[in-house]
């Protein structure tokens, strides 16, 4: 069920004076399982490039492969790849509608044509994933805090049982305790329903912890494609993009500058703590 | 005089049914008494749902108390007559920068503010002038605010306020949709206006390293006033932050973590060269 997506180029506004490329010649594969990061400053072409994922928008040149299908042949059912290819948008809070938290998590399995039974079980097994309490399926979303008003959305997409799960910055405007619980049960969504992660984010603090894989997009392009410590190598370089490294890492590279024998591939606190105490033992 | 000042503040959110009546009612603020000084940079920190953005709304009067009083630069928030210079004197900075430019052009924007107070136009020319210039968004006045980017947006969205020459600026989770260079770019604004115009922030942020400047921290929980300190007090109660759904920087962190396996650190290491100068000292004891 891998995505494939091919030499994608995408122009806002072609053949205006307004025209602009907001990706560029972009080729990476997808493979089922994955935890993929992907960071870039904003207007690098993030977001339209995920919305290609699951067909939203229609590439200007190249192609997207989903199981080894074009998915913008003619032949091909969208519809197939959007039951498969569950994309959670930017405060996806804002579409919650329903006059019930259960509710508005069934709307999406009823879409697909499922019957009540399976529907609910669904939503209720995508609110337990998320961490959302019986207590609340039947509130009104809109009395729910922020953070519970994000993980009800979420669920919603999960109900659907995509194979691949794209979310763009889902913990913006997030408490840090909100943030953690939320990528945690998206790790554990991940470890318990095998599904692949696309992670948009501009926390390099929570890619690092959490992918396996990070993509870097600058300027519309792809410039880096490889596991956390290999790309948060290039220290000087993401910082020109607008992006820079973990705190951790950086504070890394403070100490190894004042004569501290410390590696500087290290992007988590933990690994940092352990790093340190072995020079000091020394 | 204090800039800010609230006493015994208290506000319900009251949720009613479609015929008016009362169905709950939620007490987003509860019993709040504090006060800033001009001048000061203040942050303050809380989960979601802990009532920052209910408090700092009571300071721009967009919300007004259930109980208990606001004063802004002495002005009591209740009294209608107050309502104009209240806003005047204190301006607002949303999380949203698409949600509050509304200039075709950069400086179009900016001015929008001083024209509504019914500022003479040549002075509008000037405070626009002067406003992008604190911001360092002057180079971009004649461009279209859709061209910019986040952290550039927001620091318009910031002059806007600033062109009114308000004494405080109220900044609500202004870096949360930023990348982190734009993060940087509005901090190192924010905290130059308080530097060179002395002009009293409160800066409402869940992104911890962003409050390391302040003067002072407030941290709210359910409605109250949890912890208040300078950013080194707060900082060294890592385990009481973080029962209140809340962090720390990573470099804190960090050194709070060696200070547990047993090394000598101080509490409270806010930046990586405080970090440095630590383990210098650990090592060459």
């Amino acid at each position: 069920m891998s995505i494939i997506v091919n030499h994608l180029t995408y122009r806002y506004n072609e053949g205006t004076p307004m025209e602009s490329v907001a990706v560029d010649d972009v080729s990476f594969k997808i493979e089922d399982g994955e935890f993929i990061g992907l960071i870039g400053h904003t207007g690098s072409g993030k977001s339209t490039l995920v919305q290609h994922l699951n067909g939203i928008l229609k590439p200007t040149s190249g192609s997207v492969y989903y199981d080894g299908r074009d998915v913008f042949d003619g032949d091909f059912d969208l519809k197939v790849l959007r039951s498969n290819v569950g994309l959670v948008f930017q405060y996806p809070e804002h579409q919650l509608f329903e006059t019930d938290v259960f509710s508005d998590v069934c709307f999406g399995p009823k879409n697909l044509g499922l019957s009540k039974k399976e529907t609910e079980l669904r939503a209720y097994k995508a609110l337990k994933l998320v961490g959302i309490e019986d207590d609340f399926f039947y509130q009104s979303p809109f009395d729910l805090s922020g953070g519970q008003k994000r993980r009800v959305a979420i669920a919603g997409v999960l109900a659907m049982e995509p194979k691949v799960l794209v979310l763009d910055e889902p913990t913006a405007g997030l408490d840090p305790k909100g943030r953690d619980d939320l990528l945690l049960s998206l790790k554990q969504v991940k470890e318990e329903t095998g599904c692949t992660i696309v992670l948009v984010s501009h926390s390099m603090e929570d890619v690092a912890l959490y992918a396996d894989r990070i993509i870097v997009m600058n300027h519309a392009k792809i410039v880096y494609d490889d596991t956390p410590v290999n790309v948060f190598r290039h220290y000087d370089k993401l910082k020109e993009m607008g992006l820079g490294v973990p705190e951790i890492t950086s504070a890394m590279y403070k100490l190894r500058a004042a004569g501290f024998d410390v590696p500087t591939d290290i992007i988590t606190v933990n690994d940092a703590v352990d790093a340190i105490m072995k020079i000091m033992r020394a | 005089m204090e800039i800010v000042k609230t006493k015994n503040l208290t506000f319900d959110y009251i949720r009613r049914d479609e015929d008016g009546n009362v169905e709950g009612i939620t007490t987003a603020v509860d019993n709040v008494s504090l006060s800033v000084k001009p001048g000061e940079f203040i942050a303050i920190l809380g989960h979601n749902g802990s009532g920052k953005s209910t408090l700092a709304k009571h300071i721009n009067a967009i919300l007004f108390p259930t109980e208990g009083t606001v004063f802004v630069d002495g002005m009591d928030t209740n009294d209608d007559k107050n309502l104009w210079d209240i806003r005047k004197t204190a301006g607002m900075v949303f999380q949203n920068p698409d949600n509050q430019i509304i200039g075709q052009v950069v400086e179009e924007d900016v001015g929008f503010g001083p024209e509504n107070m019914g500022v003479p136009t040549d002075e509008i020319l000037e405070r626009v002038a002067e406003s992008l210039k604190a911001v360092g968004m002057y180079e971009f006045r004649k461009k279209s605010p859709n061209r910019l980017s986040g952290g550039q947006k927001q620091r318009v969205s910031i002059a806007g306020v600033l062109a009114m020459h308000p004494k405080c600026i109220v900044l609500d989770e202004p870096t949360a949709m930023l990348d982190p260079i734009g993060r940087k770019e509005v901090i190192r604004a924010v905290t130059a206006l308080n530097m060179v115009e002395k002009i009293t922030i409160i800066l409402i942020t869940h992104y911890m390293n962003e409050i390391v400047g302040a003067d002072r921290v407030f941290v709210m929980d359910k409605g109250h006033i949890a912890m208040e300190g300078t950013p080194r007090e707060i900082f060294s109660r890592v385990e009481e932050l973080k029962a209140l759904r809340l962090d720390v920087p990573q470099v804190t962190s960090c050194a709070h973590e060696l200070k547990k396996r047993g090394l000598n650190i101080p509490d409270g290491i806010l930046t990586e060269a405080e970090l440095v100068e630590a383990l210098k000292n650990v090592y060459h004891s």
